[in-house]
């Protein structure tokens, strides 16, 4: 499982990149959810968020689930891609699966990835 | 015993569809000269062509007997999806709703010429009643979920005639059913999920945290979708009437309880049944479903109108009367004319059939099947929330050693003609295989099953090929889920096609 230093994580499998803004599903949670077929964004650009609010809803084969806003800030961008090619979710979680871009977010309240890993290590036996 | 064996080969299985069978000039009706004047339709009416199939009554007959033997079903063989309650149907369910005189009546026909139908439509309340300790029960409820519905539209109604009117969290703990949170979130409530502990109960703790003067009240699946009954049942409910809240129970899984114990006694407040689940009506494509709310005697005025009720009670020599009577309150219809009363009927035959005491019975023998495969499956798959369980259970489809998941082995079941457990339900188990016998299985069904499912956990570690291209005895192979479900094309050819071919 791929857990990049340079990123921040929350308990709900987002990642937050403190330099771009953007944020996305975990490799972990891709795993989980298995093959993803539909991901639709809830937010738009310009919109003002507080983290933890729903930020998109995706489905795979096996489930739907909520995907939550890491942080609080602006939504700058939106990854329109992935409405057509949900499956970059699983292939490119990190790097072409990022959702949307938060700007002025404050990643102080997330994990950092040694810290996240443990996390992960928790939850599966 | 039954012996499964598996062949190797594949058999070739393909029935083309009615438009392929057509051929130009075959008929399945022939019509009689007309004996009126012949009137042609407005010429602005009139179809240039229409493509339909042209087919003899025997071809159309023969194709849907092939496609039906493509099925699996419940007359066919064991059926163990979870939550699902895929119990066997008594055939006298069906010979009870095709007697003439409730086959031809009408739901439109004056009232005092269907007295039959309406006594029925009443003393099914008044059974439902005393089964679930409610006080008032509509049969309006086209099915479960709809039943939800209903019921958190009462609580809705219930709160706002007080003038508490900031209710607006529905609790709904991580165990229960998914209709749960899409019936509240229709009518705009906000979803706050409860987690479960470790024993698979409500967390007492989290569910306090969230209990003040905003809370609509708690939906609770009792058993839960873990097929485990909350052994804080009580403090539960109390909890919840503490905060102003009400308890809406799902009846899903009303079949571990009947004549054990009733909801309305343990302080729910109001609760769906699903007649086609705990009563034995077709159901899963075999047929719609019915599902009736019931409520205590402080939610009754707002039930759906209109109900049943005795309007003349008649004397020695004048049989009652019946009629529609509507709640004061009502939240309104919810269905048109009064059910599905063609399955009222069928679970009406169903609970006259068994009586009380064959109820309890019903729930024994679900909640003894579920324990005897539990106990002879635990060692070979992993149960994260082992205790006594209700009517059902949930194992991880992982065996160690393999990297064979849920799927596979749901997949691989099939080639033992097995219809797979629910699968990836509920979510807070990996790999989930929900698995619900039902009381309609003997021993020997039950063992079969268990063996072949020990069976396929060795094989997932000496050929887990076997398993990630299963079902191989099957019709049709492995299907491409994430393809059907990405590319949502459900016809390869228009009806135009045809007719340019």
């Amino acid at each position: 499982m791929n857990i990049p230093a340079n990123l921040k994580y929350s308990k709900t499998d987002e990642w937050f990149d403190p330099t771009t803004g953007a944020m996305g599903l975990t490799d972990y949670a891709q795993e989980q959810l298995s093959d993803i077929v539909f991901v639709e964004i809830l937010l738009s650009v310009g919109e003002t968020v507080k983290d933890g609010q729903p930020a998109a809803s995706v489905e795979s084969v096996k489930a739907a689930a909520e995907t939550y806003t890491a942080v609080s800030g602006k939504v700058s961008e939106i990854n329109e891609a992935l409405a057509d090619s949900p499956e970059i979710l699983n292939s490119d979680p990190f790097g072409a699966g990022w959702m949307v871009k938060i700007e002025g977010g404050d990643a102080s309240g997330l994990m950092d990835a040694d810290k996240y890993e443990k996390y992960c290590a928790e939850r599966s036996h | 015993m039954i012996e499964n064996t598996v062949p190797m080969e594949k058999p070739k299985v393909v029935e083309p569809t009615l438009f392929e069978l057509s051929s130009p000039g075959r008929s399945g009706v022939t019509f009689p000269q007309p004996d009126v004047p012949v009137a042609s339709l407005p010429k602005s009416l009139l179809r240039k062509e229409l493509p339909l199939p042209e087919l003899a009554e025997v071809d159309v007959i023969r194709h849907y007997m092939h496609l039906s033997k493509f099925n699996y079903s419940v007359d066919g063989g064991f059926y163990p999806l979870g939550s699902c309650t895929m119990k066997y149907n008594p055939k006298i369910n069906e010979d009870i709703a095709r007697l003439p005189g409730f086959a031809f009546t009408h739901p439109l026909q004056p009232i005092e010429s269907v007295q039959g139908n309406m006594a029925l439509l009443y003393t099914m309340q008044e059974w439902l009643k005393e089964i679930s300790g409610f006080k008032a029960v509509t049969l309006q409820p086209s099915a479960g979920a709809q039943g939800e519905l209903t019921g958190v539209l009462i609580m809705r109604a219930y709160h706002q005639s007080r003038g508490d009117t900031k209710r607006i969290k529905m609790l709904i703990p991580d165990s229960a059913h998914g209709t749960n949170p899409a019936s509240s979130g229709m009518i705009g409530l906000q979803i706050v999920q409860i987690p479960s502990d470790k024993h698979g109960n409500v967390d007492l703790a989290a569910l306090k945290a969230e209990c003040d003067d905003t809370v609509v009240g708690l939906m609770l699946t009792n058993p839960n979708t873990l097929g485990l009954f909350d052994e804080h049942l009580e403090e539960v409910v109390k909890t919840i009437h503490a905060c102003g809240g009400l308890v809406y129970g799902d009846g899903a899984n009303l079949n571990a309880l009947l004549g054990v114990l009733r909801p309305g006694d343990a302080g729910i407040d109001l609760m769906h049944f699903n007649l086609h689940k705990t009563f034995s009506t077709p159901h899963g494509g075999g047929g719609p479903g019915s599902g009736p709310v019931g409520v205590t005697a402080s939610l009754a005025d707002f039930l759906p109108a209109p109900i049943v009720d005795i309007v003349d009670e008649g004397d020695d020599d004048i049989p009652p009367l019946y009629g529609f009577i509507n709640p004061p309150k009502t939240i309104g219809r919810v269905k048109s004319f009064h059910g599905h009363f063609g399955v009222i009927l069928r679970a009406f035959t169903y609970i006259a059939m068994h009586g009380p005491e064959g109820l309890r019975q019903i729930s024994e023998y679900a909640v003894l099947n579920a324990n005897y495969l539990l106990a002879r499956l635990r060692s070979t798959y992993n149960v994260p929330y082992d205790r006594i369980c209700m009517h059902e259970f949930v194992a991880e489809g992982m065996v160690e050693g393999s990297d064979v998941r849920a799927l596979d082995i749901a997949k691989r079941l099939m080639d033992y003609d097995f219809h797979p457990p629910t699968n990836y339900f509920p979510m807070i188990v990996h790999e989930a295989l929900m698995i619900e016998p039902t009381e309609t299985e003997n021993k020997d069904t039950l063992d079969a099953f268990a063996e072949a499912l020990i069976k396929i956990a060795a094989e997932a570690k000496t050929n887990p090929e076997l398993l990630h291209e299963a079902p191989h005895k099957t019709p049709f192979g492995r299907m491409d889920e994430v393809k059907a479900a990405r590319e949502l094309v459900l016809c390869c050819w228009l009806p135009e096609d045809y007719a340019s071919s």
